[in-house]
């Protein structure tokens, strides 16, 4: 196969961690709607650890985003 | 090396070009775009808080409200994540906070037309080595503030008191992994962010000017991707935001694990 080919499959592969993420994503904000429409007055003072989750949970997406950046520029 | 330039892609816009060259035994220290944007970021926020501090009311007028709002804004952020140990970071939190907010928002001005390409508008936290920067500076601060409040005791960090010896040999590598991760993910999540969000911007902008370009009954589809641009526009707003409390956050909690690596 083509060198450049296979370098772009490669970075086309590089993107599936988006799935990963976005059911992680979406665990995580509908598990906080789920628990603040159960309980309203705790959803304000939770809000900080949703969002930390939030940006641990949309590294491991960006990850796969690096990936492909380095397959495509530095090879 | 790819040409951005000849390319004319999406990448184009986060090459950096010297305005004033300078060259010194061999190393390049040109002052870039990168650089005339970090300026224009620091001259605004300074100008700003001049503005907001100089006429200092009971009753706050407009200017000096927003600088008190962002004021208890990382008060709180700092007091709820250190505790009341945490007040001599705040400085250095909030300036973390105002500078990736501003050059993350001035990143989404659109560039003046009939500019030359290296005075376009450039988002600095665009690039690796700015972010990167930043989350070092972080890590160090953590790593010395640790070592000189605890001493050898800041170790402790890698290895959680009250656990069995066997666990600890699969834990502390465990440990010690996740803490040097933690400046690359920093820098990662901020650089990947605005870098995307970016790529996306230009693309569905350059999907307009080829729409626009086809003619005919074509140049009506456009109305989709500038549609699909203003949206993203507007989630960069939310992202541009979201990252830089995200980063504060982050700094936050990393320093309450040093300045409380001894107590459990």
């Amino acid at each position: 196969m083509d060198a450049e080919a296979a370098k772009l499959i490669g970075a086309g592969l590089a993107a599936i961690p988006l799935a990963g993420a976005g059911v992680g994503l979406g665990l995580i904000f509908g598990n906080f709607l789920s628990g603040a429409f159960r309980n309203p007055s705790a959803a304000a003072t939770n809000q900080p650890t949703m969002l930390l989750a939030f940006a641990l949970t949309e590294f491991t997406g960006l990850l796969g985003f690096a990936i492909a950046m380095i397959i495509l520029y530095t090879f | 090396m790819i040409d951005f330039r000849a390319a004319g892609g999406p990448m184009e816009q986060f090459e950096i070009l010297p305005i004033v060259p300078i060259r010194i035994g061999g190393i390049d220290l040109s002052f870039t775009n990168s650089a005339l944007w970090m300026l224009i970021g620091v001259a605004a926020i300074a100008l700003f808080f001049f503005f907001a501090t100089r006429r200092r009311a009971l009753v706050p007028g407009r200017t000096q409200s927003v600088a008190e709002v962002l004021h208890e804004f990382i008060s709180d952020l700092v007091r709820d994540t250190i505790g009341t140990e945490g007040r001599k970071f705040f400085p250095y939190v909030f300036t973390l906070f105002i500078f990736i907010l501003i050059a993350n928002l001035f990143g989404l001005f659109p560039s003046i037309p009939g500019l030359p390409h290296e005075l376009h508008t450039f988002t600095t936290t665009s690039h690796v080595i700015v972010t990167l920067g930043l989350a070092m500076t972080t890590i160090t601060i953590v790593v010395a503030y640790g070592v000189w409040k605890h001493g050898w005791k800041f170790l402790k960090l890698f290895a959680p008191s009250g656990l069995p010896l066997w666990l600890m040999f699969i834990l502390v590598p465990i440990e010690i992994i996740s803490f040097l991760s933690r400046p690359l993910s920093l820098a990662i999540r901020l650089f990947a962010n605005m870098l995307a969000g970016h790529i996306i911007l230009k693309l569905f902008a350059g999907f307009v000017i080829s729409l626009l370009g086809a003619g005919g009954v074509v140049m009506a589809l456009s109305i989709a991707p500038f549609a699909g641009a203003v949206a993203v526009m507007l989630l960069e707003f939310l992202v541009a935001a979201l990252q830089a409390y995200v980063f504060a956050i982050l700094t936050c909690i990393y320093l309450s694990d040093a300045a409380h690596a001894g107590d459990h």
